[in-house]
């Protein structure tokens, strides 16, 4: 197996608490060195000319429709999308066809990866049959197939009581239960923020207290039942206190929060662009800015893409009938290093965000770039000026809000596993 | 205004909707000729793109350009493009391929004029798109004002009911705030909704204080079919509270008149005295409406066709302005 040398980049890796000149050698796809002007004996050398290099990032939350939905995305293109945005592994939600409920979906899933997927792909698996919210599913067989958390994402639990004992049996097998935290009675039909957009829009409101209400009966049932609670995409002040509380008290949650929900508004919505209808929708100013310090203070541990393909024509309807989400797997990093440049995050933060720290909470090997760790990594130009066109990417589809827009900040180069699977001019190698 | 849409109040300026409201000033006389049709809109052809039926509106609009000459067709189509797996832009280009001259489209979900006037070379009038805007009805509505009142500035409009489903409600207030009026709104806390002071309006869930002087009040209908039990208890509670009688009128000025944008539900948003007879003014606000349709149509399809999508239409109004 070859020797590879990342040479003369600026090392970010937090697992270290390291940012600097250091280079980086890595052999039979695990990190052999990491020091000063090591030495290129027997090594191909890869040049970084003071790029970025950092641990390869990990997605908590992405939606890569396969099995069932391949006309959205399969593990093939959203893997290449996730890889050309720097991401080394992508944790996947159970809301497939079928939905991944069972041992052998997950399995399938897995196979499937391993075939196709320039990325390493971490299934999420439901935590109740066919997401209905009512019978749990097998965890521990799941777990067993490879699932690294369980989840209904969008279709949240909301009975209590089936949300207690989904808790409980998790701490059986050790792995988080992701919410999705909204109340829908409370959300009824709402599909943009509740607030003066909305009202200005004539669009229905979904109001911040839906995800409060929902963050809060979750935090207290995490605590009464010790499990560990992920809390997806956080979007609104009130729900960052309540982790803050919830966690100060000793209760075991983390929380990760969407580039989007970070950088965008409602006002967005303004024109009636239905790749801006997410859920959680997008919020008003001042739920962004209390997003921006619960990143900032550790409140919020991770960001994640939620990644959410749609074809072109599913979007082209009424604001309302439009499916929602966006994807953001290559646009992820450009728009994160928003907050760098305003001065938010620090670049060992913002790495800390994008991988660290969320293959920490899942408990995923990787998040660093210490000498054993594997050689997932990624070369980045924080100030590379470029404009994101979704045709010419590597999803299959282009529901995002950022297309045609100029964007700074690119991926040069991603390695997983010691291989170099993409780089800026070649693209996503095939192999 | 050639070629330009008419997607909303908001984004018309104080001079554009004074040009409108002059304009339909003049096309008043023609409604009471013995052959009420003038040739300006001869050879145009306008089509009413209505996935949301509404006989009234889409009447007026036919009237209206049938009294310009021009041809008028109306293209109803099921309320939804979901349900027809067609999608909103699939209808808007095959209608584009049709050469219309302007299109007047109806939905029930805020937005879609805009969507499809993206696509649609003609441009397109708003009739009404979700709880978003209604132009023309707010347009027709500062035209009876204006002839009851004779000015606009400085008049109090007090505008009661269910504000948070209502495009009328939101056309009113950009309209009568833009020309100088001061607008309320008033109706339960569960119909006024969240931010509507951003709006510039007066906020009120006391009836008697938001038309307490008064130069205009209008009552917005209530869907009682859809709301009842869910924005308020019933709609006998509803009438005794936020209904309009002669009594509760008492509170605005002496000589305050009463509108609605119809049909009325009588004994609840107006009690049947008023619906039916002076200080109301609603058919006067329905007569209105004609003349104000044919200046709209005069004004953004009358003499040249826009040509193209969004760039010609960017250079048309640029080369008006």
């Amino acid at each position: 197996m070859t020797r590879i040398l990342v040479r003369g980049g600026r090392l970010l890796d937090p697992s270290q608490e390291r940012d600097g000149a250091f280079d980086v050698l890595f052999e039979a796809g695990r990190v052999v060195a990491v020091g000063e002007k090591l030495s290129a004996e027997g090594a191909e050398v890869f040049e970084a000319n003071g790029a970025w290099v950092a641990p390869g990032f990990v997605d908590l939350h992405a939606h890569l429709r396969a099995p069932g939905q391949e006309y959205k995305e399969d593990l093939s293109s959203g893997g290449a999308a996730a890889v050309a945005g720097g991401f080394t592994q992508v944790a996947c939600m159970a809301n497939t066809s079928p939905t991944n409920d069972d041992p052998s979906v997950t399995k399938y899933i897995l196979d499937r990866a391993e075939k196709e997927s320039a990325a390493k792909i971490r299934p999420i698996a439901a935590a109740t049959r066919g997401l209905e919210g009512q019978v749990m599913t097998e965890m521990i067989a799941l777990r067993e197939a490879g699932a690294v958390a369980f989840s209904d994402d969008g279709a949240t639990i909301m009975d209590a009581g089936v949300m207690r004992r989904v808790l409980e049996y998790s701490t059986l097998v050790g792995v988080p239960v992701i919410v999705h935290a909204e109340d829908c009675h409370l959300r009824g039909h709402g599909v943009v923020h509740e607030g003066a957009v909305a009202t200005k829009l004539g669009l229905p409101g979904n109001p911040a207290m839906a995800e409060e209400i929902m963050v809060a009966r979750d935090v207290q049932l995490a605590g009464w039942t010790g499990a560990h609670l992920h809390v997806a995409h956080v979007s609104t002040a009130g729900a960052v206190e309540t982790i803050r509380r919830a966690r100060e008290a000793g209760v075991k949650v983390t929380a990760e929060v969407t580039p989007h929900h970070l950088t965008l508004t409602d006002a967005a919505t303004l024109g009636f662009d239905t790749s801006t209808r997410v859920a959680p929708p997008l919020r008003s100013r001042e739920h962004v800015e209390a997003l921006r310090r619960g990143l900032v203070e550790g409140v919020i541990d991770a960001i994640a893409t939620d990644h959410a393909p749609h074809a072109t024509y599913e979007k082209e309807v009424e604001f309302t009938e439009a499916p929602p989400g966006m994807i953001g797997l290559e646009t992820a990093l450009a728009v994160c290093l928003e907050l760098v440049r305003e001065g938010v995050l620090s670049p060992l933060e913002l790495v800390r965000r994008l991988s660290t720290n969320p293959a920490r909470i899942f408990g995923l090997e990787g998040g660093s770039l210490a000498v054993g760790s594997p050689a997932d990594l990624v070369v980045i130009d924080p100030d590379r000026a470029w404009t994101y066109d979704p045709g010419r990417g590597y999803s299959k589809s282009r529901n995002s809000p950022w297309a045609d827009r100029a964007m700074t900040g690119r991926v040069l180069a991603t390695f997983v596993d010691g291989r170099l699977v993409y780089n800026l001019q070649r693209g996503v190698n095939a192999e | 205004m050639i070629g330009r849409d008419i997607l909303g109040i908001e984004d018309l300026t104080r001079a554009e909707i004074e040009l409108i409201l002059e304009t339909a000033e003049r096309m008043q006389e023609i409604g009471t000729r013995e052959v009420k049709k003038v040739p300006t809109l001869r050879g145009r052809t306008l089509i009413n793109l209505f996935f949301e039926p509404s006989t009234r509106t889409q009447t007026s609009f036919e009237i209206a350009g049938k009294r310009l000459a021009a041809d008028v067709v109306n293209f109803s189509v099921g309320s939804s493009s979901v349900t027809k797996r067609e999608t909103l832009l699939d209808t808007a280009k095959t209608l584009d391929a049709m050469d219309p001259d302007c299109v007047i489209v109806r939905h029930k979900v805020a937005g879609v004029p805009h969507r499809l006037a993206a696509v649609l070379g003609a441009p397109v009038i708003n009739a009404g798109d979700g709880a978003h805007e209604h132009p023309s009805q707010a347009l027709l509505d500062l035209l009876t004002v204006k002839e009851q009142k004779g000015r606009i500035e400085g008049l109090t409009v007090t505008i009661v009911g269910d504000i948070a489903h209502s495009r009328v409600a939101r056309s009113n207030i950009y309209a009568f705030s833009k020309l100088g009026a001061e607008v309320r709104v008033a109706g339960p806390p569960t119909m006024l909704p969240v931010g509507i002071e951003s709006l510039g309006v007066k906020s009120y869930t006391n009836l008697r204080e938001a038309i307490e002087g008064a130069d205009v009040v209008m009552a917005l209908r209530i869907q009682m079919e859809r709301l009842e039990g869910a924005c308020f208890p019933s709609v006998r509670e509803y009438a005794a509270t936020f209904g309009l009688d002669r009594k509760k009128l008492r509170y605005a000025k002496e000589d305050a008149i009463v509108m609605h944008p119809g049909p009325v539900n009588r004994g609840v948003e107006l009690s049947h005295e008023l619906a039916d007879h002076r200080p109301s003014v609603i058919l006067d606000q329905v007569r209105n409406g004609v003349a104000l349709r044919m200046a709209l149509l005069y004004l953004v399809a009358g003499r040249r066709r826009k040509s193209g999508g969004e760039e010609s239409r960017a250079a048309s109004v640029a080369g008006e302005a």
